[in-house]
């Protein structure tokens, strides 16, 4: 037998057993035996001694083709029982995806602090500064600085809780307006607030009526706010908080610190307008109370309202919340029920 | 206010739908609560004529009747009512008819005898018990002679209108009357309202003079105007029904000619007007006074009143007979034997009356239109209306001339604005021609000079005084909706949170993601509550006049309310419960009614904050998970003193041994720990851990300097230390021994177990700890650190008498 046929006949033995292995522990042995320093190729090189010079070249290039050939095959066969190993593996350590996570425990904010803080956020983007009045306030501010006399109607004794005959708790965070106005340096620039924070009426605690709940009031005074200016802010308040399909229509009202006064309603979310029993059938829910500040408003602080005029708008972020998740019963934003409190988690 | 759309074609020429009618109210003047159509949902309910009407033989107050509803033959109905007779027009509801309140009417036998269908009452009709006329009431409404047997009742009754219920703002008093709505409408379609004519006659033989004296004794802020008209020989009965119609639509119930007439004169123009028995007067004496305190009048619901000093009165020769603009006296009133009338038309003083509805809860739709204000100028013409209307209806006559108390000269009010101030003002670009057109719609005459109107407002719009309120009728009248939408120009601002705003969203927001959600919890608690868990001493800021007494007083700390939230949640089967809260603390301050209102925050936590699954078992909260909390809290602060926690017993709603007051060096900002088993149980909550800190405290505090270390290339060495101490001695004690005589590397001392299981002695306890010790700038040699730590060793033995093992 030529060498080169010894060759031939190692390289399809060595193919077989390579194929034949069926672990690596096989493949490793089948490795040292034909490729080993005592295995049966270098024994076929050590016989080349005996070969004319002329062919040792060419049977040389050929031992290294087979050496080659057959070590590629080992690999391969490795890399095969490797990945078959690791499938194998793989489908023991299959797991039931579904089965809950280990929770890491996490709160989360209050739905109205959600309403405030949205709203916070989009007044600030325009410039305005956030401020908390205090809670318990002077007759003086939260009503005669904001035009309800002592003998006006709309302050009577079982609206307010009175702490003593001049001292009470707010009604409206627009109870520090007064301040604000009478603080603002106009050669710096515009007055441009938004006032949020729990307010108090005198009332019996029911689905609808709270003795506690919140306001977001605003106020911008400057020498040339209109009244389009309170509408176009107005729009974008109603677009962020409910939906970019909404939109906004003025209606005429009465506040005693605004002149002219209205109400702002928002398509009605519930029917998109279309009319329901939650809008009575009018497609138009009542959201915000607003206007441009009455001029007497505006001279009790000092300010000239021949020169400078403004608005103002308030809102109350417990009723958007009711309206806006459907809540039917005012008590439960105060009451934290860890049921009703984990329902609102996202801001959208 | 319900406005008669049908009542309101006197006045215009309106063939507009009432729901588009309301709408256009609502979106140009006042809110609407909605349209009223009486004969909604009923069907099928006819005029009949009851041609015979016998006993029903077993009953002995049923009545069968056969009638006549316009078919070839009469139907058969048996009728209870006291009043069904032949001959009569009555009300029926056919066979298969819908009546009031979504009833149905079917055909029936009652007690043997067929029945076709129903005789009805107005309440059947879905008529307000409130509005139905007392003679009427107790039987079958018996309809006019000259009824059409078949056809619908509804235009008979009124049913057929549709009635739009406006809720008037305060500004807008003008718009409670017909006259005023009419104006409004007129403005709005640009139409010229016919308004109503008076035509009084008077009798002038018979002077008011000599017979009726009127004298007033208030001021003339209180009483403005005080006028009387006579009017003699007056039949008191029942109004024509026309008139009941459009009393009992206005949302009113008809009770006789006179009071008819005074209530339906009143819906015209807005004036109150009242009407007195003038035989009831002592000497046709009438005085207007203040009440003194302690007087007595029975009003004409029967109630005995105790006055007030604040309550106007009318009088006669000084005995009260009437609290004024809120209800007449019972002696005065208009009866079926009064022949003489003396009819008061007054302006009141708004405040006045205002408090006296309140204080006698006492509110008419008199006193809710002095409250807010109504019209001088109208007030002899209203008066001269009632009193040609009682003359008319009771075929009486009216004495000559009027009986003055006080009189005003009522003028109307001229403001003055310019084009380019609406404009400035709505950011619009309206020519002068659009505001003129406007002014000439609200039938307000106008002169123009340059860009100047000026502006002649007449008394009928008494809210208008200031070039503010005319730029709110330009406003609503050219369209809320044709306004532009902008944002404001002007210079620029710049809006951003303040510390303590920003310091208070942080907080928020660890608290959050350490577990705990946020509640809002209620200031106004009991005063034992309120006082419970405060942080230091304080007197409590009192309610004057509490709604309850769950609600008296402002809280000095958050953690009781969270309590609350606790028990609310545990009774409601929810015994896992985390739960922080951020809010203000009212601390009294001295010679001040305001207290100072401090920023807290605090948490509970109460169950277990792991859910229970599947390989994971709840873990109850303990003491050192709700410290853990505040600890990693705090450290976010970076605050720039040492926080230290030391034992207190002080505060009597807190486990005396699990309770820790927290310092950041030596100001308190807080406490931590348990709830006192008997304060657990008072609030009926379970084991239950807090803490509350004072955040504006903790705000005004220094901060670290935030400087970067670099991180050391050389590498660090342990020791551990296992030791037996007392009981006593606590890990502060131990921490701080070793910080002390650590030497120079020791960079950090972490304490990795704590036993006192069955291996230690009784009264001892093992604390183990790790010892890091590392060189910024060089290797440590091995030798060095083992003789800092034999140092450590040594102070421990010696100073804590602790045993290492
Ligand atoms: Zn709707």
């Amino acid at each position: 037998m030529s060498l080169q046929d010894r060759l031939t006949e190692l390289r399809d033995q060595g193919l077989a057993d390579i194929q034949a292995a069926d672990v690596l522990k096989k493949v490793n042995q089948v490795k040292v035996d034909l490729l080993g320093k005592k295995g049966p190729i270098t024994e076929v090189l050590r016989g080349m001694r005996d070969l004319a010079p002329e062919e040792r070249p060419k049977v040389g290039a050929y031992a290294n083709e087979v050496r080659d050939r057959l070590q590629q095959a080992i690999d391969n066969r490795r890399a095969e029982l490797e990945q078959a190993a690791v499938n194998k593996q793989l489908v023991v350590e299959k797991l039931d995806v579904t089965l809950p996570g280990r929770e890491v425990p996490q709160g989360q904010p209050h739905v109205i602090t959600q309403i405030i803080t949205e709203l916070e956020d989009l007044f600030m983007g325009m410039g305005y500064q956030i401020v908390d009045g205090d809670e318990v306030e002077e007759d003086y501010y939260n009503f005669e600085r904001l035009n309800l006399p002592k003998d006006h109607p709309a302050r009577d004794m079982q609206d307010t809780f009175y702490i003593t005959k001049d001292v009470l708790l707010r009604t409206q965070t627009s109870a520090d307006q007064p301040r604000s106005l009478e603080n603002h340096d106009f050669s710096k620039g515009p007055l441009k607030v938004l006032s949020p924070g729990r307010v108090y009426r005198r009332d019996t605690d029911d689905a609808t009526h709270s003795h506690q709940f919140h306001q977001i009031e605003g106020l911008v005074v400057d020498k040339h706010v209109t009244m389009a200016d309170l509408k176009g802010t107005l729009t974008l308040v109603s677009k962020t908080l409910f939906g970019d399909q909404f939109d906004v229509r003025l209606r005429p009202s009465y506040f005693p610190f605004t002149e002219p006064s209205v109400e702002a309603d928002v398509t009605c979310f519930n029917c998109g307008g279309k009319g329901c029993g939650i809008c009575k059938q009018t497609g138009w829910i009542e959201v915000l109370g607003a206007g441009m500040v009455h001029p007497h408003v505006l001279e009790m602080s000092g300010i000239d309202p021949e020169v400078y005029g403004g608005f103002a708008f308030g809102l109350g972020p417990d009723r958007f919340a009711m309206l806006k998740y459907g809540v039917d019963d005012i008590r439960n934003f105060y009451l934290n029920d860890v049921r009703f409190l984990s329902q609102f988690y996202k801001k959208g | 206010m319900r406005i008669s759309t049908q009542w309101l074609q006197d006045y215009l020429k309106l063939d507009i739908p009432a729901d588009e009618l309301a709408e256009k109210i609502e979106r140009t003047a006042v809110e609407v609560d909605g349209v009223i159509r009486p004969n909604e949902g009923q069907k099928k309910v006819v005029v009949g004529h009851v041609e015979t009407c016998e006993p029903h033989p077993d009953s002995d107050h049923l009545h069968v009747c056969q009638v006549d509803v316009g078919e070839d033959e009469p139907l058969q109905i048996v009728c209870g009512a006291p009043n069904v007779a032949a001959g009569e027009n009555v009300i029926v509801a056919l066979p298969n008819s819908w009546i009031g309140n979504h009833t149905k009417i079917k055909k029936s036998k009652m007690r043997g005898v067929k029945s076709n269908g129903m005789l009805c009452a107005l309440d059947e009709l879905g008529f307000d018990e409130k509005l139905v006329p007392k003679e009427v009431a107790d039987g079958i409404f018996i309809l006019p002679a000259d009824a059409t047997p078949g056809e619908p009742v509804f235009g008979y009754l009124g049913m057929d209108d549709e009635i739009i219920d406006m809720s008037v703002t305060p500004n807008r008093g003008d718009m409670l009357s017909m006259n005023g709505t009419a104006h409004e409408l007129a403005a709005i379609y640009n139409q010229t309202p016919t308004m109503p004519t008076v035509d009084l006659h008077e009798d002038a033989a018979d002077d008011v003079n000599g017979q009726l004296t009127v004298r007033v004794d208030a001021d003339k802020h209180d009483v403005p105007q005080y006028k009387m008209r006579l009017i003699k020989n007056v039949h008191v009965q029942p109004s024509p029904l026309w008139l009941q119609i459009r009393i009992w639509n206005a949302g009113m119930r008809p009770i006789n000619n006179v009071v008819d007439a005074t209530n339906y004169v009143l819906m015209q123009y807005g004036q109150p007007l009242h009407a007195f028995d003038y035989d009831q007067l002592t000497d046709g004496q009438v005085n207007v006074r203040l009440a003194k305190a302690g007087e007595h009048l029975t009003t004409l619901d029967g109630e005995d009143r105790e006055l007030l000093a604040t309550d106007l009165l009318i009088c006669s020769d000084d005995q009260p007979i009437c609290l004024a603009g809120t209800m007449g006296g019972l002696d005065t009133e208009v009866t079926a034997k009064t022949t003489t009338i003396a009819l008061e038309g007054a302006v009141f003083d708004a405040v006045k009356i205002r408090k006296a509805a309140h204080n006698h809860d006492l509110h008419s739709e008199a006193s809710m239109r002095y409250e807010r204000g109504i019209d001088h100028g109208m007030t002899v013409t209203a008066l001269d209306a009632a009193a040609a209307m009682i003359a008319e209806l009771g075929q009486g006559t009216v004495a000559k001339g009027v009986a003055v108390g006080r009189d005003e000269d009522v003028q109307p009010f001229e403001v003055t604005i310019t084009l380019s101030k609406i404009n400035h003002v709505l950011g619009t670009t309206l020519t002068s021609d659009t505001v003129l057109d406007i002014f000439k719609r609200l039938d307000f005459p106008t002169k123009l000079d340059g860009e100047t109107y000026t502006v002649t407002v007449p008394s009928r719009r008494w809210d208008i005084h200031l070039p503010a309120d005319l730029i709110e009728e330009v406003a609503r009248l050219y369209g809320y909706d044709n306004l532009p939408a902008t944002l404001p120009a002007g210079q620029p601002t710049i809006g951003k949170l303040n510390e303590t705003q920003r310091v208070i969203r942080d907080s928020r927001k660890m608290m959050e993601s350490a577990g705990l959600t946020q509640a809002i919890s209620y200031s106004l608690t009991t005063e034992e509550k309120a006082k419970a868990f405060a942080l230091s001493a304080s007197d409590v800021t009192k309610l004057d006049f509490p709604m309850s007494s769950e609600r008296t007083t402002l809280r000095l700390s958050l953690v009781s309310g969270l309590l609350d939230d606790l028990a609310y949640n545990n009774a409601r089967k929810e015994h896992n419960v985390a739960l922080y809260e951020q809010g203000r603390v009212f601390y009294s301050q001295p010679d001040q009614v305001r207290p100072k209102e401090i920023e807290h925050i605090a948490g509970a936590i109460t169950g277990s904050m792991v859910k229970k699954s599947w390989g994971v078992a709840e873990q109850p909260v303990d003491f050192y998970q709700i410290k853990g909390i505040v600890a990693g809290y705090l450290k976010r602060l970076a605050l720039a003193g040492t926080v230290s926690y030391v034992a207190t017993s002080d505060m009597p709603e807190m486990h005396p041994g699990r309770t820790a007051n927290i310092f950041v060096d030596e100001t308190l900002v807080g406490f931590v720990g348990e709830v006192h088993p008997t304060t657990a149980k008072a609030y009926k909550i379970r084991e239950t851990y807090v803490f509350e800190l004072d955040l504006s405290a903790l705000i005004a505090l220094p901060k670290a300097q935030q400087q970067y270390q670099p991180i050391s290339k050389f590498p660090s060495i342990t020791r551990d230390v296992a030791m037996l101490v007392d009981d006593t001695v606590t890990n502060a004690d131990v921490v701080a021994l070793i910080t002390d005589k650590g030497g120079a590397h020791l960079q950090n001392v972490t304490l990795f177990d704590v036993y006192n299981g069955k291996h230690v002695p009784a009264g001892k306890k093992s604390l183990a700890y790790t010892l890091t010790y590392r060189d910024q700038n060089a290797t440590l040699i091995d030798d060095d650190v083992t003789a800092a730590f034999n140092k450590v060793l040594e102070a421990l033995t010696e100073k804590l008498g602790a045993e290492i093992r």
